[in-house]
């Protein structure tokens, strides 16, 4: 029986809570924010699942429920299998998980960025701040409801922006979104590209 | 009898040791010949400057080769990269902290614009912050064009009034 099967049915078989998970690639369980931290010491110490290669927070959009997740991929060094874990925050406003960088150390940067792009708190880590954004930004730029270009927010380092007026503005999106065009043959027009040339910054866009 | 002068070059029995000249001109030929640059590399752009320094295209035959760590020792400032809002701070500084004369380069299209960057981590144009020269084009620039813009930017302080700038400094 490979490692990863028998790793699930182990699981299931202790935490009654945990679920199978629908996935196109590697065996994945859900599992519920309580038992996260057994669950993933459980398969690193008895189903050598040693190592942990990402940690990936989703928002799921304003109006789903649960709204955040935590997905774990774990990695068995000895079996060379893949693992995904999944935990969804049950409280909507303010996202929490428990920290696994007791268990793993390698859980410390991919927990604070998690934390600055989504703002998933994690509880116990020993060092949660940003890790992209800057210490006083105020928002959480990969929720949903961000807008992509981004808003005025003030920029730290007082003395530069009495110096120069800057702050952080919205950038302009004219012509955009700027996504490439998968699976167009031309690879000029797959280019992320303005492409929407009806409206510019004196005409504003039209409702679609 | 006038004999025919065939002195065509400088003669030192004639003018002594001296050579006369404009003050702007002898301090812009200084100045044009000798642009340290200070690399602010952020980006893929950084890797052509690293290009541009080395053999092939070879900045040294415009005197700007001693890229200079220290912005106390620079004059003109290449930013070849997307400069974040979070860097942007420290770009500045380090601008601020070169000594006069100095001038930037805006290497690129997310140093001159934001390029395609246009989120709300990037600085939409690096002159929102600093007083850029010259703007270069491409994503990145060719070697090339860097040292077109450098070139620009030699003619560019060839035609300032440097003497009349010192003296009223």
């Amino acid at each position: 029986m490979p490692a990863a099967a028998d790793a699930v049915a182990a699981v299931k078989g202790r935490w009654p809570g945990v679920g199978d998970r629908p996935s196109l690639d590697l065996p994945a369980i859900n599992v519920p924010a309580a038992d996260l931290l057994a669950v993933l010491a459980f398969l690193r110490d008895e189903h050598g699942f040693d190592m942990l290669t990402d940690i990936a927070g989703v928002d799921w959009g304003v109006e789903a429920s649960p709204r955040f997740s935590a997905v774990y991929h774990l990695f068995g060094t000895a079996s060379h299998e893949y693992l995904r874990v999944a935990a969804d925050c049950a409280d909507l406003a303010e996202p929490s998980l428990p920290s696994a960088v007791a268990l793993w150390p390698a859980a410390n940067w991919h927990e604070r960025e998690a934390f600055d792009m989504l703002g998933i708190r994690f509880g116990g880590h020993p060092d949660l701040r940003r890790i992209l954004m800057w210490d006083e930004y105020p928002h959480f730029p990969l929720r949903k409801d961000f807008p992509l270009a981004g808003v005025d927010t003030p920029l730290p380092d007082l003395a530069v922006v009495a110096e120069t007026k800057v702050n952080a503005i919205a950038a302009p999106m004219v012509g955009g979104p700027f996504v490439a065009s998968s699976g167009e043959i031309n690879l000029t027009e797959a280019e992320p590209r303005a492409k929407d040339e009806s409206w510019n910054e004196k005409r504003p866009k039209p409702a679609s | 009898m006038v004999s025919e002068n065939t002195e065509l070059t400088y003669n030192s029995k004639i003018e002594g040791e001296v050579i006369v000249s404009r003050a702007d001109a002898v301090i812009n030929w200084i100045r044009t010949n000798s642009m340290w640059p200070m690399p602010m590399g952020l980006a893929c752009c950084a890797i052509e400057l690293m290009a541009t320094a080395a053999s092939r295209f070879d900045i040294a035959r415009f005197g700007a080769e001693v890229m200079r760590f220290s912005p106390k020792q620079a004059d003109v400032m290449i930013v070849s990269g997307t400069v974040t809002y979070k860097m942007s701070a420290a770009v500045r500084r380090i601008y601020d902290q070169m000594a006069e004369p100095k001038w930037v380069i805006a290497m690129g299209a997310c140093a001159s614009s934001g390029g395609m960057y246009r989120s709300y981590a990037v600085l939409q144009g690096v002159d929102r912050i600093l007083p850029v020269d010259v703007y270069v084009s491409g994503c990145p620039p060719r070697p090339e064009a860097l040292l077109d813009a450098l070139m620009k930017l030699q003619d560019k302080v060839k035609r300032e009034p440097s003497a009349s700038k010192l003296l009223s400094a």
